[in-house]
């Protein structure tokens, strides 16, 4: 849902579509203005090449099957010459190990197709920010609620909270990301770093424990559902 | 195929006829030079012998004894002519005419005549040395030589015999090259052509000689079983895609058709396409599932497996689940060791073991009561496993074969979400790591076990893509 996405109000950035679908590619662009930023499409690999190399931007969606110059070689090409724009590689070909291919091309994110648009701007969101200041970071702040890295302690209002180590992964990472939507696949990813498929919603329990310890004796909400998406931290002001 | 056996068995003849000539030319050459260089040998100590002869008895000792030794059954040849050419004494009847003129060995065998008790035979050869005596007289002593000629002549009759031999087994070679060996690739060609024009159960003739003829076509008849095996796996999808595919598509339309006919308000707009939604993305999963069981099923140079630490896989999985399995009312328990490395395919392993764990949750638990849910992994010399076992009801028997099949529920009704490929997709995991998958009765509930082999060399070891 692109304008639930919006809602979040992410700085704009300049984002080029690669993809050689004309339908496909105008709804993307049409869904990324509506979440604030810039969108330019090229219709096949040495265009789009030609383009991420002559104008900067933030990131770059690239299709794995195009016409002339094929997703992969676009990427290869761009690292070759020293571009470290972020990049999601989006392809029909879901499976694996074919995502391994596509990271070690130079991807950054990989997505298959068919996917949800909220999916798509989620990581698009999260991949623009990579180059951000987070990862250095020694503690993360959202409302009253404190995250510090290096003692692993975690206070709400100044009140310790006690988690498990992997519910301290979960926040750290929602907290890194906070003020973006954050699906249940990217949370699979990155919290537990595997990228099959859970036939059940595995994500979802692990979100309401993680936040019964975090908010219930606290009040206002902080972790919140984005419907159709994923999850949001953020603190209502 | 049968103009090859002719040309063979014909170049391997003419190959051992020169071979055989050229030794047999060879050995009789030898054989004879040593033999006439002991006869010429003989002769000079004879004639040493009959000079002392000559010396101690003069002209007339000489006669006698040679006179003497002539007549001794099997003697040498002897001749003692005047000076004028008259033979004194000796065996030799006539001799070839000019023998006598020149003394010193003679240099070729020459024919003579000679008085012999048995019989006369003509024409035989002889080596001699002929020695002249001062007085004008010549003295001839010499070897007769037919032995070596008949020797000669048996061995051109053995070689003549042994071409020949070699010719009929030449033939004898021709008829089994030609009409066995060359007769079972025309049953290759033959059921290779009825394969090619579409019987894929055709399988080449093996006749259990376990030669290389047999060793090729078993090969070929693997490589064709699997061949038919991935045609009918493919077969089975798009049936089942015709099958599983089309009733969601169906009731889609229905619901599309159906907010076109009759405006629906705003609300329930949003929950139609929400519906709407949730149906496509279970028919991607669907598809996800079909795509991947069917890309590790082609083979193990699509899965790209490295060294990875299985404990530590089967700990996060259940970590992941715990949680679920609680709410549920399962309680999830695992068994393991602090490591276990191995090569495989990380994801393909946790896709496995997340499909087993998320089956024991949705068909082992019950409201009533709490179930048990065990995952262990261990190992022994041969191989590692991982099985999920629950108390639930478990699957009867003859039924647990067939929940491996694509699309196979014991649930017909199908309340249960789910695609029905979970199984199949564990199973071809299991398959392209060379191990296997099995049901069994846990007693009560299930024990589901992915069993793979420690050596992984058998499905080709792969750490890159």
């Amino acid at each position: 849902m692109p304008a639930e996405a919006a809602t979040v109000m992410p700085e704009s950035m300049r984002i080029l579509i690669i993809e050689d679908d004309r339908e496909a590619a105008s709804y993307l662009v049409k869904a990324l203005k509506e979440a604030g930023h810039v969108a330019d499409h090229a219709a096949d690999g040495e265009e789009g090449l030609h383009s991420a190399q002559t104008r900067a931007y933030d990131v770059l969606i690239v299709d794995r099957m195009l016409p002339k110059l094929d997703g992969l070689s676009v990427v290869t090409n761009l690292r070759e010459t020293g571009q470290d724009t972020p990049v999601l590689i989006l392809s029909a070909l879901g499976q694996v190990d074919d995502r391994v291919k596509g990271l070690r091309a130079g991807g950054d994110d990989y997505l298959s197709k068919p996917f949800a648009i909220s999916e798509l701007l989620a990581r698009v969101e999260v991949l623009g920010k990579r180059r951000g200041t987070k990862d250095v970071e020694t503690s993360y702040r959202v409302g009253d609620l404190e995250l510090d890295r290096l003692s692993h302690e975690v206070r709400r209002a100044g009140k310790p909270i006690v988690l498990q180590p992997r519910e301290f992964r979960l926040l750290e990472y929602l907290m890194k990301h906070a003020n973006q939507v954050v699906t249940r696949t990217m949370l699979l990813e990155n919290v537990w770093d595997y990228h099959f498929d859970p036939q059940t919603n595995v994500i979802d329990v692990h979100i309401s424990r993680l936040r019964s310890k975090i908010e219930r004796e606290f009040g206002p909400p902080i972790l919140h559902t984005v419907r159709g998406a994923g999850y949001i931290m953020r603190a209502d002001d | 195929m049968r103009m090859t056996a002719v040309r063979l068995s014909a170049v391997y003849f003419l190959l051992f006829a020169i071979c055989a000539v050229v030794l047999v030319f060879y050995v009789t050459a030898t054989a004879s030079t040593i033999v006439e260089d002991q006869s010429r040998r003989a002769i000079s100590e004879e004639l040493d012998e009959l000079a002392q002869v000559y010396h101690q008895g003069g002209i007339i000792g000489l006669v006698r004894t040679i006179d003497r030794r002539s007549r001794q059954p099997g003697a040498s040849l002897y001749l003692v002519t005047d000076a004028s050419g008259r033979i004194i004494a000796g065996n030799v009847e006539s001799l070839q005419a000019g023998v006598l003129d020149r003394a010193g060995p003679t240099k070729n065998a020459f024919s003579y005549e000679r008085y012999s008790d048995s019989q006369r035979e003509r024409y035989h050869l002889a080596i001699a040395e002929v020695v002249s005596l001062p007085n004008g007289m010549r003295v001839l002593v010499g070897r007769d030589q037919s032995e070596q000629v008949r020797f000669r002549g048996v061995v051109r009759s053995a070689l003549i015999l042994a071409l020949a031999l070699m010719g009929v087994a030449a033939l004898i070679a021709w008829f089994f090259v030609g009409r066995s060996a060359l007769k079972r690739l025309d049953g290759v060609t033959a059921a290779s052509s009825r394969i090619l024009s579409g019987d894929l159960s055709e399988r080449l003739p093996v006749t259990g000689a376990g030669d290389e003829f047999d060793r090729l076509s078993a090969n070929l008849n693997t490589l064709l079983a699997r061949i038919s095996l991935l045609q009918e796996g493919l077969q089975q999808v798009s049936d089942n895609i015709a099958h599983d595919l089309r009733t969601p598509l169906t009731r889609l339309r229905t619901r599309a058709e159906g907010s076109l006919a009759a405006p629906p308000n705003a609300e329930e707009a949003r929950e139609v396409m929400e519906q709407m939604i949730a149906e496509c993305d279970q028919m991607i999963r669907t598809f996800d599932a079909l795509l991947m069981i069917s890309r590790v099923e082609a083979g193990s140079d699509q899965v790209i497996k490295s060294e990875i630490d299985l404990a530590a896989i089967v700990a996060d999985l259940t970590d992941l689940y715990e949680p679920l399995a609680e709410d549920a009312g399962a309680e999830l328990t695992l068994e393991c060791p602090p490591e276990m490395g191995v090569v495989a395919s990380r994801e393909l392993i946790a896709q496995a073991l997340s499909n087993l764990i998320d089956n024991a949750l949705k068909y082992a638990t019950s409201a009533e009561r709490k179930t048990r849910i065990k995952v262990q992994l261990a190992s022994d010399e041969r191989q590692w496993w991982i099985a999920v076992s629950d108390d639930g009801p478990g699957i009867p028997a003859d039924k647990r074969g067939r929940v491996l099949e694509r699309f196979y529920r014991l649930d017909q009704s199908r309340t249960m979400p789910g695609s029905g490929l979970g199984l199949s997709l564990v199973q071809a995991i299991a398959h392209v790591h060379g191990g296997r998958l099995v049901l069994e009765d846990a007693a009560p509930g299930l024990t589901v076990r992915l069993e793979m082999p420690l050596d992984d060399r058998q499905t080709g070891e792969r750490s890159d893509g």
